[in-house]
């Protein structure tokens, strides 16, 4: 048990670094997931199942699709299929799958052999529960309102952002106004000229 | 002790790299290595403390990075760019 322990952990540590030394960013992101994956193996053999499965699901589900989403849209372009043929060679699946697989036969060999926690055994999702839901309650509604703040606050900048190049527009128009207002006093100022 | 390293590792990126998308993913190591801790330790103990303190760490995590996003993009609009060392006029 031990050893599965120190295995994920090293495998943690190695893909973090690999992920901190790429200079592309979906690569890194590859590695990202591989150590987050890492890190719920290293909860699973600490003993807290529930909080593995929520690891793999809320981290390498729904941040990492959002990671992805953002930087799949800033690269928006013609070049994105070429690019994305160039990055996702076989040199760059490499690496993370043979993480992900000495991640995967650790897994294997877990759930056939015993599934006794490292420390002091494991600690079952009903007891975290009951906890979370008995002296946790005000930190439950508190996280509840940050959740809140935070679709808000998301919310609140995508639309800004939507609205933004009207505003640029509205400036650009009232430079133009200002370029056109010195053209007519320019060309009022020859038509005296060319009168007499 | 792998919670440390993990976040002395995130901690170093985040000083090192320039780029707002790989802050992020930083961020997001060094949260997860507290999360490490506080489930280590709840597991040192037997207690479901730890496991309930990663859960709130999860939810902070997961509205910092939503929101962080948005300002990615919002930033990426405006000045083209996502490297730090550009960005740090904060003027508008």
């Amino acid at each position: 048990m031990e050893l599965a322990f120190y295995i994920a952990g090293a495998v943690a540590v190695i893909s973090t670094v690999l992920m901190l030394t790429r200079m592309n960013v979906v690569h890194a992101l590859l590695y990202l997931i591989v150590s987050l994956l890492s890190v719920a193996v290293v909860f699973y053999v600490l003993g807290a199942p529930f909080v593995a499965a929520l690891e793999v699901i809320v981290y390498a589900g729904a941040i990492m699709v959002l990671l992805l989403f953002v930087v799949m849209m800033l690269n928006l372009g013609g070049r994105a299929a070429g690019m994305e043929r160039q990055w996702l060679t076989p040199g760059i699946w490499t690496g993370p799958v043979l993480l992900a697989g000495v991640l995967i036969t650790e897994v294997v060999y877990l759930a056939r052999g015993a599934t006794a926690g490292l420390g002091a055994g494991a600690i079952a999702p009903k007891e975290v529960g009951i906890a979370l839901f008995g002296p946790y309650v005000i930190g439950v509604e508190l996280v509840s309102m940050l959740l809140l703040a935070g679709l808000v606050g998301a919310y609140h900048l995508g639309v800004h952002q939507a609205e933004k190049p009207e505003i640029q527009h509205d400036a650009d128009t009232h430079e133009r106004w200002a370029d056109a207002s010195g053209d007519l006093v320019l060309a009022g100022t020859d038509q005296p000229s060319r009168t007499p | 002790m792998l919670a440390g390293i993990l976040f002395s590792l995130g901690l170093t990126s985040l000083l090192v790299r320039r780029d707002l998308i790989f802050v992020l993913m930083s961020l997001e190591v060094m949260l997860n290595a507290t999360g490490v801790a506080f489930v280590a330790a709840g597991s040192r103990w037997h207690q479901a403390d730890g496991q309930i303190m990663f859960l709130f760490i999860l939810a902070v995590a997961a509205a910092e990075i939503a929101v962080g996003l948005a300002m990615v993009l919002r930033i990426y609009h405006r000045f083209k760019s996502l490297d730090v060392d550009t960005l740090g006029e904060m003027k508008g």
